[in-house]
């Protein structure tokens, strides 16, 4: 099961750590934790460095979250990828569209 | 699956009748390209279509003819009747193997497949007859304008996958990232677009659903099969095109056409279908917003993106034009899609039945709340029939359809047979958008094919002896449809020769039709032509004039509850009248009885209604303000036993342009009528059309308003007749 845990920053903004897959499985939880991620802070980051797995629809998600926040005229940033959510946003060519700066390993 | 084909098959025939539709346009001098593109669109669907259903052989013939759509589209070719004709050949060669689908079968047999090639072969003559001379005058304009910078040359070298998954993949276990990424076996991803458009709000969105689609340039030598068979799996579930490298414009023009998204603007459009590059939208963008900067300064209308693009000659004008048409037609195509809902035919002959007896029952209940004489109830029955009453109308008119399209099936047929006889006939159509039962549009076609046929055959005369008698050398047969008293009337109109009454006589007693001494009213010799094993024309041709037609057409109207009528005049033309009951099902009523037995007329023949006096009448006759009106008394036309009441009334009824009164004991009033067909038992009976139950349980007749007054008129024209016939013999 993917796990959240919520953290306020100094600044004021929602640290969102998700950890565990985000997969098909999860995806209903993890929209619910999203949203309400979103509706309750002004900015929120995504840490997704602990997600193992991402598939299709964990990566709508993400595009989800991105319009949700631009909508409600929020700040999203995902401030870490895991390589598996790096290699996924990278294959279908999304960098620019989530616009945060990825931390591309030196063995890369 | 079955249902799929049948689908497929009834939406194919209506692109194939657009397309038809079109080519007679063209021929007859419409260069609107705006009628060409809807003759490609419409190949190009059915092309589509054919290729889902796998019906290949369909996808491969129309294949052809598309390509042969778009060689005249790019003005490549000239557009001549012999290619017209080819084209429709094309269209009758699909239709028949549509016919074929239809028949449940999915193949072609061996003598179809010949037939097919041949047709084929011409239409491949004229695609190719133009690659010739256009490779040698035309300078490619469609690859020579068109400058792409620096590297993009090579990405026109590459496969573009353009592919929308389905909402349910995801839920089917089915990872659109695995597809993709196998993708890469079969070469390099050059670049890959997602489209998140389809994305509902965050609200409604349902996290195991897929909203992707992506746009692939793919640098491979695989082939167009082994690119789709990586997505064999979910083949199903998503709509995929592939088009192949150095696309053609009308490669590009079609997967423009099929572009699932959302309302997009037009440069979204293009650059999707690959066809513009993100960097020249860009460029385009930035001119258009300079440009519309100037415009406001300067109060001039601000250019479109399009315009911009062409001019820059980034994109071809016809890209452009198509890329504009997809706007309008999402925007349209929502619409319509709401609009329209395919129903079987037996659903709504199950609702039709439903409503019946709610009229029946309702009417039921009517009586009863006016014998209870309960103010409320009374009150509440009535409120309720008339809901009944717009349930039973509304339900009807589901069943109601423009007779149009009918119509329309026979601008072919005369352009047709037109050539075949070497006359020259135009077809003039008027109240296409008259409304009548589906049942009857369905069996009427047959009929009126036969009478087109038949005006244009024996009705038309040659072109030489239409320039003797005066007449313009280019004939003309009319097709006419309207509403008289509740019922419709469709008429098929010559202005040829008309029917010679001496000549029909002549031959109906060759034929042995009618006895030598017969007197006969010259309608009644003209109505002789409807008579079994009768033709008077000399030569029989393949068209008609085999002598097995008119009487088939008679029959089949009858069969329909319908009349058909000739009215001539020798040397003017002829006039056959088409009289059919406007719906099979339920009617309005008017209530009357004679004796304690119950009458329905159909509310919408009578005119009005009157006391019967004494003094008004003389026979069968009676003066209707100075008009000289022929009556029927129910009473004696069957044989009712009893006294007539002290007064008695009449109720005056009009059909196919006559008038007569009907004269029964009691007026009871308005009622909606369910019609119950009659048993084969009473096939024979004069005057009544069915019978109805009414809300009490007992069983109405209705009258058949066409017969009684033909009944009416007709025996006055008896009477009159013989003294005519007397007068004569006095002469001689």
């Amino acid at each position: 099961m993917t796990e959240f845990a919520t953290q306020t920053t100094t600044d004021g903004a929602v640290h969102l750590i998700l950890d565990g897959p985000m997969t098909i499985y999860t995806a209903g939880e993890i929209k619910a934790q999203l949203l309400d991620g979103i509706a309750n802070a002004a900015i929120v980051e995504i840490d997704l460095s602990h997600v193992g797995e991402m598939d299709t629809a964990g990566f709508q998600l993400l595009v989800m979250a991105k319009r949700e926040a631009q909508r409600l005229d929020r700040t999203l940033r995902i401030v870490a990828h895991s390589p598996a959510v790096r290699e996924v946003i990278d294959f279908y060519n999304m960098d620019a569209f989530f616009g945060d700066p990825m931390v591309i390993p030196a063995d890369h | 699956m079955e249902e799929l084909y049948s689908v497929f098959a009834q939406e194919a025939r209506e692109q194939l009748s657009a397309m038809e539709d079109g080519l007679l346009r063209m021929e007859q001098g419409d260069h609107d390209s705006e009628t060409l593109n809807a003759i490609f669109r419409a190949a190009h669907t059915i092309k589509g279509a054919s290729g889902v259903v796998e019906l290949h052989h369909i996808e491969k013939f129309t294949h052809i003819l598309e390509n042969l759509l778009d060689k005249l589209r790019n003005e490549e070719i000239e557009v001549s009747p012999e290619l017209i004709t080819a084209l429709l050949k094309g269209c009758d060669h699909i239709g028949t193997l549509l016919d074929r689908v239809d028949q449940g079968l999915m193949d072609e047999d061996a003598g179809l497949q010949q037939a097919g090639e041949v047709t084929a072969d011409v239409l491949r003559g004229f695609t190719n007859m133009q690659v010739a001379d256009s490779t040698a005058m035309m300078p490619d304009a469609s690859v020579g304008t068109v400058e792409r910078a620096g590297g993009e040359t090579a990405i026109s070298d590459c496969w573009h996958v353009s592919i929308r998954f389905g909402r349910d993949v995801l839920k089917m276990g089915m990872e659109p990232l695995a597809f993709l990424r196998y993708l890469l076996n079969l070469g390099e991803i050059v670049h890959l677009e997602t489209l998140c458009d389809a994305l509902p709000p965050a609200a409604d969105m349902d996290p195991e659903c897929c909203y992707l689609g992506f746009e692939i340039t793919l640098r491979s030598h695989a082939s167009k099969e082994q690119i789709e068979n990586v997505f064999a799996f979910c083949r199903d579930e998503c709509e995929l095109h592939i088009l192949p490298p150095n696309s053609k414009v009308a490669d590009f023009l079609g997967l423009i056409e099929h572009l699932p998204e959302e309302p997009m603007r037009l440069g979204e459009i293009l650059v999707k279908s690959g066809a513009l590059t993100q960097e020249e939208l860009d460029v385009g963008l930035r001119r258009q917003e300079a440009a519309t900067k100037i415009a406001e300064a300067t109060e001039q209308v601000p250019p479109q993106i399009g315009e911009i693009l062409v001019e820059k000659k980034m994109v071809q004008p016809e890209l452009v034009e198509a890329a504009a048409a997809k706007q309008k037609q999402v925007a349209d195509k929502k619409s319509a899609e709401s609009r329209l809902i395919r129903v079987q035919a037996d659903k709504l002959d199950q609702l039709i039945d439903l409503v019946g007896e709610l009229v029946i029952a309702g009417a039921s209940a009517n009586l009863l709340a006016q014998k209870s004489k309960q103010g409320n109830l009374v009150e509440a029955t009535s409120v309720l029939s008339r809901l009944v009453e717009n349930i039973r109308d509304s339900a009807l008119q589901l069943r109601m359809v423009q007779i149009g399209e009918t119509f329309n099936r026979f601008n072919r047929v005369v352009r047709d047979v037109s050539k075949e006889l070497g006359k020259d006939i135009e077809l003039v159509i008027s109240g296409a958008e008259t409304e009548l039962d589906k049942s009857v549009v369905e069996k009427i076609g047959d009929p009126l094919m036969h009478l087109v046929r038949n005006a244009m055959d024996h009705g038309i005369e040659p072109a030489a002896v239409r320039a003797a008698a005066g007449k313009p050398e280019r004939g003309r047969v009319e097709l006419n449809a309207f509403h008289d008293s509740g019922s419709i009337v469709i008429e098929v109109v010559d202005d040829g020769g008309g029917l010679n009454a001496e000549k029909i006589q002549a031959k109906a007693i060759e034929k042995g039709i009618i006895q030598p001494g017969q007197t006969l009213s010259e309608q009644e010799i003209v109505n002789l032509i409807f008579e079994a094993g009768f033709s008077t024309m000399e030569k029989v041709t393949n068209l008609s004039g085999r002598g097995v037609g008119m009487d088939v057409v008679k029959r089949n109207i009858q069969a329909l509850r319908g009349t058909v009528d000739v009215k001539t005049e020798l040397g003017v033309g002829s006039r056959f009248v088409i009289r059919l009951p406007l719906t099979l099902a339920i009617i309005d009523g008017f209530l009357t009885s004679v004796d304690n037995a119950a009458y329905v007329i159909p509310l919408d023949s009578v005119v009005e209604c009157l006391e019967l006096r004494d003094d008004d009448t003389r026979g069968h006759m009676l003066n209707l303000r100075g008009e000289v009106l022929p009556f029927i008394r129910l009473r004696e036309f069957f044989d009712v036993e009893g006294a007539p009441p002290p007064r008695e009334n009449v109720v005056v009824i009009a059909a196919g342009g006559r008038k007569a009164g009907i004269v029964v004991d009691q007026l009871l009033g308005e009622f909606q009528t369910v019609i119950k067909p009659l048993g084969s038992l009473f096939k024979h009976l004069r005057g009544i059309g069915g019978s109805t139950i009414l809300g009490s349980g007992e069983v109405a007749l209705i009258l058949d308003v066409q017969a009684l007054t033909h009944l009416a008129t007709q025996s006055e024209e008896r009477r009159t007749q013989p003294r005519h016939a007397l007068l004569a013999e006095e002469r001689e």
